[in-house]
């Protein structure tokens, strides 16, 4: 393997990794506040793809106003999915939760088959000027790589400064480990618990219409496998913690790229290597990077 | 409340599965095809679900992998029972490696294996995955059954790969599926009610106070989850015989398929065998009967065309709405027994005095 090649494949790595950060920052967020794998997330992410493309299709409208739109819609579907579904079952077992989440992510999955047809769509409503590539020396670059890379640094940081400089975040990090006492402090936990939902869901819509534009095919199931593998890379981190969040993105998203560039013919393997990961971290050490929650007590 | 005694009880259930196995010959024969077939998914679905409900029911603990063993289940029955030209003339990107090229077996050792090798894999599965518990088993659970799914995809001289296996004798009757599930719901009805299954049912209330008593957790669920893949692959190897075309496509025998029998479980109420039998009847009998929703229809000289898709996603409001509102779904934890029908009508009776 050629230098070249090598850091075309840590750009690479490092653009999947973003992505799956972004929306691995939604599943630690709610993990982390109700215990609550939230299986619908990924396609929540997949109605904020369409909504974008269909701003365009049908309103045609330009393609920057229509990401808005389809990003501030996927946060207004998490309001909605968290209203409707997690809020009545808050005090229920917990295995309840994690069924109707799962339910939930089948019925956003069927109603898109419904609403916007089984078919796969391509995702061309983006202007043609981030297909320009730019050439150092043998790395190839797309500009669409520059503007996904800026993208989810400047969403990371700012997701950092909501939790950890503004009010707000401190009361997300406060429920996250006593909701009662977090309570009494002042803070509205319904408030908080949907705004969480509402910004989890709001960045994996933008990972998700940049995922569509780097490989740019729209269908009702693309955003489970992504989805899955955020909430791996969520667990890899260290589930409730937002910094391991992002470090098991990047983690996961770079070994995908260089594991199959060191050994091109495990590339079938490629969507293997997650759950491999995340089955010996959950062997070993299942807390994670960032040790969050230690062993349950009784 | 009068208890039934045990003979009465057995001379019912026997007359029971005799009256069944008649409807079902009487159903077979003068309906034909179709709901021949329908009817015959409805016991496949049936040891499916029972089998699933045993581990995420009974024992408590909840899985995402069962359609990994009911993909290994139906890859070996069908790697077994298919015609050697055939194999040969399938398997052109690799040949298929010796011995599975010169093996041809009868349906019944096919079914067999297909089940013991999915027992391994639940053993190979569930010891490491055991270590973990609640959702962090699901997601491990899950994991396993997507690694699986993807090995199948790429082994191409052992399953063929992407493409798939074709023309699998279409060997799975009516009589094929019942007596599988006849038997299922047997082992695994006797296994919840003996001292094993009360075993269970107290690590499925509070682990650690079952583990106080001197119960091996460990190897309780993992006894069950062997057994759950067990009849898993049965169920498998059923199936593979009843579609004759496998592929491992997420939405063939992937996550998919496992969601299916979560719906028909939830629906009849986790931890009822019974309650999950009915899951997978009303499963499957919806599932064909909302074809209608999918299909154009003329309504009163207005042409309505069909929404593809539109049947899965009444299942899915009826899977969130039974999460919602009667989380125990038709049956709870109950069984439908001769005592649960005879308490269920002499409580009837006793409102109206």
């Amino acid at each position: 393997m050629s230098s070249s090649n090598l850091i075309q494949d840590i750009i690479n790595g490092l653009l999947l990794g973003g992505l799956y950060a972004l929306i691995a920052i939604g599943y630690t967020m709610v993990y982390g506040i109700l215990r609550l794998i939230n299986f619908a997330h990924g396609d929540i992410l997949m109605w904020g793809v369409y909504f974008a493309l269909y701003a365009v299709v049908a309103l045609s409208m330009p393609w920057w106003i229509a990401f808005v739109i389809g990003i501030a819609l996927a946060g207004l579907l998490g309001f909605t999915v968290e209203k409707v579904a997690y809020k009545p079952l808050r005090s229920a077992p917990r295995i309840s939760s994690l069924i109707t989440a799962i339910g939930m992510s089948f019925f956003l999955e069927s109603l898109a088959v419904v609403v916007w047809g089984g078919i796969p769509k391509s995702f061309n409503i983006y202007p043609k000027f981030f297909n320009r590539t730019l050439i150092f020396g043998h790395v190839r670059i797309q500009m669409l790589t520059f503007f996904i890379l800026g993208v989810t640094f400047i969403l990371l940081l700012a997701v950092l400064w909501l939790l950890y400089r503004t009010n707000t975040g401190t009361a997300m990090r406060a429920i996250a480990t006593d909701i009662p006492t977090t309570s009494l402090m002042g803070a509205n936990v319904n408030n908080i618990i949907s705004l969480t939902f509402i910004i989890g869901s709001m960045l994996a819509a933008t990972s998700g219409i940049m995922w569509a534009m780097r490989y740019p095919q729209v269908q009702p199931y693309m955003g489970f496998v992504p989805g899955m593998k955020a909430f791996i890379a969520a667990v890899i981190g260290g589930i409730g913690s937002v910094p391991g969040a992002l470090v098991g993105g990047f983690l996961l998203g770079m070994t995908e790229i260089i594991v199959v560039g060191l050994f091109p013919n495990l590339a079938g393997y490629r969507d293997a290597f997650a759950y491999v990961i995340l089955i010996v971290l959950l062997m070993f050490r299942p807390t994670g990077i960032f040790r969050v929650y230690s062993e349950q007590k009784v | 409340m009068k208890r039934i005694s045990f003979k009465l009880n057995f001379v019912l259930t026997t007359l029971f599965v005799i009256g069944t196995g008649f409807f079902l010959l009487w159903v077979s024969n003068s309906f034909g095809g179709y709901w021949d077939r329908i009817i015959t998914l409805m016991g496949i679905y049936g040891i499916m679900a029972v089998s699933y409900t045993l581990v995420n029911g009974v024992t408590g603990i909840f899985s995402l992998g069962h359609a990994g063993f009911i993909a290994i289940g139906a890859y070996t029955a069908a790697l077994l029972t298919l015609p050697i030209q055939q194999k040969a003339m399938s398997f052109f990107i690799e040949p298929l490696i010796w011995p599975l090229n010169s093996i041809q077996m009868g349906f019944l050792p096919a079914t067999i294996i297909g089940g013991l090798v999915a027992a391994f894999a639940a053993f190979l599965v569930g010891y490491p995955s055991l270590r973990v518990t609640g959702d962090y088993f699901a997601i491990a659970t899950f994991g396993f059954a997507e690694i699986i799914r993807i090995v199948i995809q790429n082994s191409y001289n052992i399953t063929n790969g992407s493409l798939g296996l074709k023309s699998i004798p279409p060997y799975t009757t009516i009589w094929w599926a019942w007596g599988w599930l006849l038997v299922t719901v047997i082992v695994i009805g006797s296994l919840k009610f003996s001292s094993y299954g009360r075993a269970l049912r107290a690590m499925s209330e509070d682990t650690v106070a079952a583990r106080a008593m001197g119960i091996d957790v460990f190897k309780h669920q993992l006894i069950s989850f062997v057994v759950s893949g067990f009849f898993a692959g049965i169920g498998g190897a059923l199936y593979a015989h009843w579609l004759t075309t496998i592929d491992p496509r997420p939405t063939s025998l992937g996550i998919m398929l496992t969601f299916f029998v979560l719906i028909m479980i939830v629906i009849g109420g986790l931890g009822s065998i019974s309650g999950a039998v009915l899951g997978a009847i009303f499963f499957a009998f919806f599932a064909q009967w909302l074809r209608i929703v999918e299909s154009p229809m003329n309504f009163f000289g207005i042409n309505i065309p069909g929404i593809p898709g539109m049947s899965m996603l009444i299942f899915a409001i009826i899977f969130i709405l039974i999460m919602l509102f009667r989380r125990k779904g038709i049956m709870g934890k109950d069984e439908l027994s001769w005592q649960y029908i005879y308490n269920y009508f002499s409580k009837k009776a006793g409102d109206q005095d």
